[in-house]
Order: structure tokens, then C-alpha cells, then sequence
């Protein structure tokens, strides 16, 4: 069993995880409550990684990390360290692939909330922000649930994207998904099917505890 | 305490300007039938919905809507109370009455939660968990989470219609007292007639989007300026009254220079000294030629002088100065055989369970003083 690849896996996942939810949030909460008809094209755009092959948007984060963009060339002045086959260039491609999944839950959340909640919390006095912090967000633990759960196991079962930028450095870049093709390819059957195995029953996992989610959200809060 | 409001509000079909004396009277009702632009208008005042362009509205001489003015509802410091209360049901009543506090001092928004749940007369529901409240609590906590954050402005919208009927006619009577109790300006948004009775000092007739008469409820119920308000208010006279006493069950209302005598059976417990309005629909005032006392059954029988007879369908809307105005509706033949006409003296005869009493707290003089010790933050 490859621990050390696990062990990337679940860091890249943790720390996509934590970048995206509160980014996720306002965007969500925009999306959700906007009638401006740009917010379709926003909605469009956070959709895209759901369609596009995972080498295409592998391609673009690599070209524009590369040293021959100009973010690759401003990040490396900055730390002096080449951006594009790095843990961080990972981070940025899983943040960028995984959005739809932390976003969409949370529309649906919010938007399924009643608007004059919303409307009752602003003649109170509070103002978007305040009302998203004290009365979307408690009333959506459901949906900031199953949106945390899917990001992370999005990340963990993410290969292309990841084979696309990450390269294959053991201990950096070289997830648990990178790590079963490696054996295949190396005729490493057991060890495969093991690795196979535990993500096969990790994902099963994941799907229960989000319908379970699901179902109390139905019964737990009540629409009034 | 606010003033006065000045209101043109145009959206969709809406197209009303409004004035109103907020100090004179402290509770304004908006009534007229479903659909005619009444929540709208609310929504606009509160800043929930955006006016179009040619819109104005002022409190005193805050502008909220203007060109190039669009003060957000969070900065209006109005209470909003909406149909169906909408609670946070993440929180508890408690929570919800504290909701609107975040700018008073921490320490000070106990006292303040417990004094708006007393006002509402919801003291007793504050521990309690919002879900499993009844139609009628869930009332009560919404009104203090409304007056909790001591607003400029009150507006309720529909306040009645999402409960049963039982707690309606039971909350009906408490609303207008609660409202004059807290003393703060309110306007009330209604369809329902009774309603639009028992809460309010004035009566602004919204129909179509228009806004057809304002007046004091005896002026607009008595005297509907356009045959639209009196289809929207309905026959009937209203006139302010006081009981003084029962008498075998009757009670005896003090109207003007007479005394009404109603059976009074839709809203036992009136006592005494009570104000009420006393509704009595021109379908049910007989006229009688002034005579020699013959027994009928109508217990009362008033005085009148005709002072207006119009032609109302195949009916005559005869209107009568009792000392007070009334309204009956008389056929052609009854009018050649009375010989009716503007100067006639008759009697009026209304059976006394023909008489509807609404009770109708007036307004006392203790609401604005026991306002103005409580002090602003």
C-alpha cells in the first residue's frame, strides 16, 4: 500500500477543501440570489470543470503557471521557485476543478431558502453579509456539508488534471490516483487492486454520508 | 416620533400618492380588495421592493426613495410584519427578538427582548423554541421582533389572515391595543373589512392601484367618496360609540345623543366604558313615518331628517342625520308612499341584533408620554 501517496492525496484534498469553501459561500450566495443576467454566465463558467476533459483545464493551468506566463514569471521574482510540477501548482488546479462541486450544493441550498427570511433579516437592520453569516449559513448546514464532502473526495479521485500538472514526484505531487496507473503500469497488480480497494470503499462512503445528509435536511429543517 | 409620511409610489399597476399625519393617528389602515397594489405599497415604503422612477417617498425629512435616492431597508428602521410571520427557525424566540439589536449595547438587549415580548404580550413564550408555536404565539413574537429594534415606522401586512379564524377574532381584539400600546406609527395592510374596522383610526382605499379616499373611518365607511369605495366598504354605517350598560343581555351603546341598543353576540366580554364601532348596514334600518308610538319589534328607533336621496340600481340610498350620519336603502314604491325627500322627518327602526359591535380602544393620551420617557439610542 502506497501510505506516502495517501498521504498527499488527503493533504491536497484537506487544504483544496479549505480554500474553497469560503470562497464558495459568497459566490454561491450571489449566484443564488442575483437577478442580473450575468449570473448565468458566472454559473456557466463554475460549471465548466463538470464538462471540460480534465487535460484540457490540466493544459491551461500548466500553461499559465509555466514560467513563460506572466503569473509563472511574477510568482517566480516573488519566491524565486518555479510554480508549474509543485504541491501549491496542484493546489491551484484542484481549487479550479473542484469548484463546481463546493459551489452548486450551496446554490441549491440558498436558493431553496425562504426569501423572506432574507427579506425579515434586512428590515432588521443586518446587511448581505450579516444576513448570509446568521441566517443562510446556519439554515444551509446541509448543503455546506455535502458541499465540504464532495470537494474532498472530488480532489482525492481527481487523475487527470493532476497527471497534467502535478508531473509524478513522490511525496509532492504524486497522488493516490497517480500512484495506482503507476502500478498498473509496472504490472504491480496486488498492489493496485489494494490501493483500487481502498478508494472503492472511501467512495461508497463519501455517497452514504451525503444522502444520509440528503435525507435529514428533509425531516431536520422544515420549511416554514 | 415620526411625523408625517409623504408617499408617490408607482410600480407596476401602483400609482398612489400619500399623506399621512402619522401623530394624529397612530394606526392607518390600508384597505382594498386582493390584488389592487396594497403589499406592494408596503414593500416599497419598507424599501423591500425598489419604486420606478417618478417615485418619492419621505419620512419627516428623511428622503428613503428620490431621484437617485434608494435608502436599503436595513437603514429605514421600520418593523416589518409579514403575512406569515416569518420567523427564523433557527433560532429561538428569544434569538429572533434579539435578531434586530446589533447596534445596542450588549448588556442592554436582555432588558430589550423582554420588554418587546411585553408588549407584544408574548412574555411567557421567550424560552420557547419557535417551532411548535401556534398560529397566534408565532403572531406575537413576530410583533415584538418588529418592535424590538424601537422602529420609525411599523408595517404590518395582512397581520390576521394567516390564522384561524378563532385566534383572528381573539387577536383582533388585542392587535389595536398592543399597537397603541408600543406607540409607534403604523400602517396596516388589509382586505377584510372587520379588520380594517377594529385596527384602525384612518382608512386610505387602495383599488386598482389607485388610492380612492383617505379619512377617518366614520368619513370613509359613511361617506364613500366614489361608488368603487363603496363597493370595497360595503353598506354599512359606522359610527363611534361607548356601551354603558346591559340590560337583559342587550347592551346599551351610547351613539351621539342616543342610546343604540345591540345584542351583541359576536363579541361577548364588552364592558362598560368600552369604545366600540357600531356597525349597522343600511340593508337593516327600516324608515317609519313619525307618529303615534305603535308596538314593533325594532328596539331602536331614532329621530331622523333625510338629507339625501340617490338612486342606487333598482334601490334608494337614503341618507339620514340622526345626529349622527346612517344609510338606509328604500324601493321606489316606498319612497311615494313615505313621500320621501331631502328635509323629510322620519324614524329610523333598526332590530337590535342588527347591530354589530367592534371593539375599538381609543386612542389615550398615556401611549405618546409613556414613548417619549423611553428614550433613543
Amino acid at each position: 500500500m502506497d501510505w506516502e501517496a495517501i498521504g498527499v492525496s488527503l493533504r491536497l484534498a484537506g487544504v483544496t477543501t479549505a480554500i474553497l469553501l469560503p470562497v464558495a459561500v459568497p459566490l454561491a450566495a450571489w449566484l443564488a440570489l442575483t437577478r442580473r443576467r450575468i449570473g448565468v454566465v458566472v454559473e456557466a463558467v463554475v460549471a465548466l470543470p463538470l464538462v471540460l476533459p480534465p487535460t484540457v483545464l490540466g493544459f491551461y493551468v500548466l500553461t499559465a503557471l509555466g514560467t513563460r506566463s506572466p503569473f509563472g514569471q511574477w510568482w517566480q521574482e516573488l519566491t524565486g521557485a518555479t510554480l508549474a510540477f509543485t504541491f501549491t501548482s496542484l493546489v491551484i488546479a484542484s481549487v479550479l476543478s473542484s469548484l463546481p462541486f463546493a459551489v452548486q450544493p450551496m446554490v441549491t441550498a440558498f436558493a431553496g431558502l425562504d426569501r423572506r427570511l432574507l427579506e425579515a433579516s434586512s428590515v432588521l437592520g443586518r446587511t448581505r453579509t450579516g444576513t448570509l453569516l446568521r441566517v443562510m449559513l446556519p439554515m444551509s448546514k446541509a448543503g455546506l456539508a455535502t458541499a465540504a464532502v464532495l470537494t474532498f473526495a472530488h480532489t482525492i479521485g481527481e487523475f487527470g488534471v493532476v497527471l497534467m500538472v502535478g508531473g509524478n514526484i513522490p511525496g509532492q505531487t504524486r497522488t493516490v490516483s497517480i500512484a495506482i496507473y503507476d502500478h498498473v503500469q509496472a504490472f504491480d497488480y496486488a498492489t493496485a487492486a489494494r490501493t483500487s480497494a481502498v478508494m472503492l470503499a472511501f467512495s461508497l462512503l463519501v455517497l452514504t454520508a451525503i444522502y444520509t445528509l440528503r435525507r435529514r435536511k428533509e425531516t431536520v429543517w422544515p420549511r416554514l | 416620533m415620526a411625523q408625517t409620511l409623504t408617499a408617490r409610489v408607482r410600480r407596476h399597476i401602483l400609482d398612489v400618492t400619500l399623506t399621512l399625519d402619522l401623530a394624529r393617528s397612530p394606526v392607518t389602515v390600508l384597505f382594498g380588495p386582493s390584488g389592487a397594489g396594497k403589499t406592494t405599497l408596503l414593500r416599497c415604503l419598507a424599501g423591500l421592493d425598489r419604486p420606478e422612477p417618478g417615485s418619492d417617498v419621505a419620512l419627516d425629512d428623511r428622503r428613503w426613495d428620490g431621484p437617485g435616492v434608494h435608502v436599503p431597508a436595513r437603514r429605514r428602521r421600520v418593523g416589518y410584519l409579514f403575512q406569515d410571520h416569518a420567523l427564523f427557525p433557527h433560532l429561538s424566540v428569544a434569538g429572533n427578538v434579539a435578531y434586530g439589536l446589533h447596534r445596542l449595547p450588549r448588556h442592554r438587549r436582555d432588558a430589550r427582548v423582554a420588554e418587546a415580548l411585553d408588549a407584544a404580550g408574548a412574555a411567557h413564550l421567550r424560552e420557547r423554541s419557535t417551532r411548535g408555536l401556534s398560529g397566534g404565539e408565532a403572531q406575537r413574537v413576530a410583533l415584538a421582533r418588529a418592535l424590538a429594534p424601537d422602529p420609525r415606522l411599523l408595517l404590518l401586512d395582512e397581520p390576521l389572515s394567516a390564522l384561524d379564524a378563532p385566534t383572528r377574532v381573539r387577536l383582533r381584539g388585542d392587535l389595536r391595543r398592543l399597537l397603541l400600546g408600543a406607540g409607534i406609527p403604523t400602517i396596516v395592510v388589509t382586505h377584510d373589512r372587520t379588520e380594517a374596522l377594529a385596527l384602525g383610526d384612518r382608512i386610505a382605499v387602495l383599488i386598482d392601484g389607485r388610492l380612492h379616499q383617505t379619512g377617518s373611518i366614520e368619513e370613509v365607511f359613511n361617506r364613500p367618496a366614489t361608488v368603487e369605495v363603496a363597493g370595497a366598504v360595503g353598506m354599512e354605517s359606522v359610527l363611534a360609540g361607548r356601551i354603558t350598560g346591559h340590560v337583559d343581555g342587550v347592551a346599551q351603546v351610547r351613539v351621539g345623543e342616543h342610546t343604540v341598543h345591540a345584542t351583541n353576540r359576536d363579541t361577548p366580554g364588552l364592558a362598560a366604558g368600552d369604545d366600540v364601532l357600531v356597525c349597522v348596514r343600511a340593508d337593516d334600518v327600516a324608515l317609519e313615518l313619525p307618529g303615534p308610538a305603535r308596538a314593533t319589534s325594532p328596539r331602536n328607533h331614532l329621530p331622523a331628517v333625510v338629507t339625501a336621496i340617490t338612486p342606487d340600481g333598482p334601490l334608494l340610498r337614503v341618507d339620514l342625520d340622526v345626529g349622527f350620519d346612517l344609510t338606509a336603502y328604500v324601493t321606489r314604491p316606498t319612497r311615494e308612499q313615505l313621500d320621501l325627500r331631502p328635509g323629510s322627518h322620519v324614524t329610523a327602526a333598526v332590530k337590535a341584533p342588527a347591530v354589530h359591535l367592534i371593539p375599538h380602544p381609543a386612542v389615550s393620551r398615556g401611549a405618546a408620554a409613556n414613548r417619549a420617557g423611553r428614550g433613543r439610542d
